[in-house]
């Protein structure tokens, strides 16, 4: 392990990235089916894993991979699938699955321009809302989201900390950009990682689900006879199809286990937006044009800030809020036609002018003119 | 296997959910009186894997052992997720027709492709029973269900058959008037390493059998006994005259590697070499 990573410095691709991230997490099961451009992230821990004792599987489908990964997952493994749209899209009922189940997992989605198979090689940020609201029922996920190679590996990391924290599927939302970009990157040590692993139960006990704080998980075969379902239950695992109260209480936990840590869970990068007139929210890609686009108003005499969402979901509402009622423009800058905008308009609660610089198809980036015209239009 | 036969043993003591006469009691009755004269004196070591529907229902969470209810059709990649990464398990999927050969037969094509160490029982009642009776892909043809009022105008799919020849180590059909067959098939398929398959042909008087045309249960097992005809027999007949039989007994039986063998061994022997 400590030969097949260790800590220096490196040129990496965003996608590889993410394969050393995983097996620094401790990922050692890993399945999915082949996707541009998410494609090199299998390819890499195909390489990887079995060096480590780890299972690499190519699935016969999207479907088929998540299943797997939330399988490995019961089974002690920290598992992982990577994928883009069309493959995310495949996987909605099951990620809904692990949050019903509690299961920790990763998914990682590269995304690509859509709808449908849209241009399978170019950049996008059209999954915002996907990743939110993409499976059917009330829940919450927690989507997180690199913007550079080094923050690949990082969060990748915490991704699979968070989801054995909070024994919950973890999204990484990748693009394009982010993806396949090279850059320089340093790994820390190993032991300098922090690792987090799953609560394990005590002998004896029998609840292993729907706690407000989060239940102790069994592996398969220590003799728990865990009874895992996507049916409403209850703490032990039985079906309760009819009972309203077994519903609301089971979803209120499962919500209240992420909502009560939002503090934990919701990552910022946030730079001069104590005394700004204007501040951009961005994430991904778009933030290596606002760095710039930022430096360039500065020049010119306006005084900008910017708050960068490590953390999509859950969404910061309250830092926007705050923020509304301090600066006179928030602008949103994101390769979709609009959809972290509305979030950040609703939190802004008309405190603020909110507006909006978009661009979708051949994964074009939002250039910093374009943003820079934004702010001082 | 000196003991004597107690099904309390197995079970989690709640209630089974199905109709009166359903085959599902059959299957449950058999498959454990199978792991009794194995010798296993409860089902730890056991992980259950089971889709959506009535079969689905017969481990989750009845059985007093690790079950995993997974979404409609997807019970066998889940289960492959469990035994690639934890070998020593004895991982066993339960399902409808409608699950494992409507929804999941992807899946069920490639884990016996893969030959992977699973042992799968399909319920075939040749209808989606849980959702009231709609045509399967296993439906006879000229059958009235709720979506073919004027009877089904499809061909059914002969799933041992297909799980045979897509790889599997084990496969086998037995209908629910060969309750004692079945539990050898169960004994053997536990027995053997490999992916292995069984179909029970099994009744469900409510959502098939009534439309169908058959007054009761009784009416339903006497069609499986007078329609059911031994493989060997079979092989010296042509398809025309085994139009609407059941062919039971076992397809295919061999000690291929499996695929936790060919990822054990060969990948990481070499990548350790
Ligand atoms: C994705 C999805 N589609 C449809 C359903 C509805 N559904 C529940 S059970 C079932 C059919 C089950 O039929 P079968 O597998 O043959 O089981 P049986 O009830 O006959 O034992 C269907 C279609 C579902 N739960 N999920
Ligand atoms: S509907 Fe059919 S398969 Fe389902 S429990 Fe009733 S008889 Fe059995
Ligand atoms: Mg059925």
């Amino acid at each position: 392990m400590a030969s097949l990573l260790g800590s220096g410095v490196y040129f990496w691709q965003g996608n590889e990235a993410c394969a050393y991230g995983a097996i620094a997490a401790g990922c050692r099961f890993f399945a999915a089916y082949p996707i541009t451009p998410s494609s090199e992230i299998a390819e890499r821990l195909a390489r990887l894993l079995p060096l480590v004792d780890g299972i690499f599987i190519q699935m016969e489908d999207e479907l088929a991979s998540i299943n797997a990964v939330i399988g490995a997952s019961w089974a002690g493994a920290k598992a992982m699938t990577a994928t883009s749209g069309p493959g995310f899209s495949l996987m909605q009922e099951s990620i809904g699955y692990a949050f019903m189940t509690e299961t920790p997992c990763v998914i990682v989605n590269v995304q690509r321009v859509g709808p449908s198979t849209g241009q399978a090689t170019k950049a996008a940020q059209g999954d915002v809302m996907q990743a939110r609201w993409g499976t059917h029922g009330d829940y919450v996920p927690i989507v997180l989201s690199p913007n550079s190679v080094q923050e690949m590996f990082q969060l990748t990391v915490r991704a699979f900390n968070l989801a054995e924290k909070y024994r919950t599927p973890v999204i990484l939302l990748v693009d394009e950009i982010v993806g396949h970009m090279r850059e320089k990157i340093e790994v820390p040590p190993i032991k300098e990682i922090c690792i987090v692993n799953r609560k394990k139960p005590k002998k004896g006990d029998r609840s292993f689900f729907a706690w407000a704080e989060v239940a102790p998980m069994p592996t398969l075969g220590e003799g728990f006879n865990v009874s895992v379902t996507g049916s409403t239950h209850d703490e032990y695992g039985v079906r309760f199809t009819a009972d309203p109260e077994v519903h609301r209480r089971l979803i209120s936990n499962l919500v209240d286990k992420i909502e009560k840590h939002r503090n934990d869970i919701v990552e910022l990068e946030a730079w001069n937006t104590d005394d700004c007139s204007t501040a951009i929210i961005c994430f991904g890609c778009t933030s290596r044009a606002v760095y710039e686009a930022v430096e360039e108003a500065r020049r010119k005499g306006v005084n900008v800030g910017y708050v960068r969402l490590k953390t999509l979901w859950p969404f910061p509402a309250e830092t926007i809020r705050r923020l509304a009622q301090r600066v006179e423009k928030i602008v949103v800058p994101e390769m979709n036609l609009r959809q972290l905008f509305y979030e950040v308009e609703r939190a802004a609660y008309g405190m603020a002018e909110v507006t909006a610089v978009n661009k979708i198809g051949g994964g074009q980036i939002i250039t910093p003119e374009e943003i820079l015209e934004e702010i001082l239009s | 296997m000196s003991s004597k036969f107690s099904i309390q043993r197995y079970l989690r003591g709640l209630v089974f959910p199905f109709c009166p006469g359903c085959g599902n009691f059959i299957v449950v009755n058999s498959f454990l009186k199978a792991v009794h004269e194995l010798g296993h004196q409860d089902l730890s070591g056991f992980v259950f894997c089971s889709g959506i529907g009535c079969a689905a229902w017969i481990p989750s969470p009845y059985f007093l052992a690790d079950s995993i209810h997974t979404p409609h059709g997807r019970s066998i990649p889940v289960a492959t997720g469990v035994k690639l990464f934890r070998p020593e398990l004895e991982v066993v999927v339960f399902g409808g027709d409608g699950d494992l050969a409507g929804i999941g037969l992807n899946h069920l094509i490639h884990a016996a492709r893969r030959n992977v160490d699973i042992k799968v029982i399909m319920v075939n009642n040749m209808v989606y029973g849980m959702t009231g009776g709609q045509v399967a892909p296993t439906t006879p043809f000229g059958t009235v269900t709720t979506t073919t009022p004027y009877k089904s105008f499809e061909r059914p799919l002969d799933v041992t058959r297909l799980i045979a020849a897509a790889g599997a180590n084990y496969a086998a059909r037995w209908t629910t008037v060969h309750p004692e067959q079945f539990k050898e098939a169960v004994k053997k398929a536990l027995k053997i390493r490999g992916f292995s398959f069984i179909e029970m042909v099994s009744q469900c008087p409510t959502a098939f059998g009534r439309r169908a045309g058959f007054k009761n249960v009784a009416e339903m097992l006497q069609w499986f006994k007078q329609n059911s005809i031994l493989k060997e027999k079979a092989e010296k007949m042509n398809w025309k005259e085994l139009e609407g039989k059941i062919v039971i007994g076992e397809f295919v039986c061999r000690q291929e590697p499996t695929l936790g063998d060919n990822v054990r061994q060969n990948i990481w022997r070499k990548t350790h070499g």
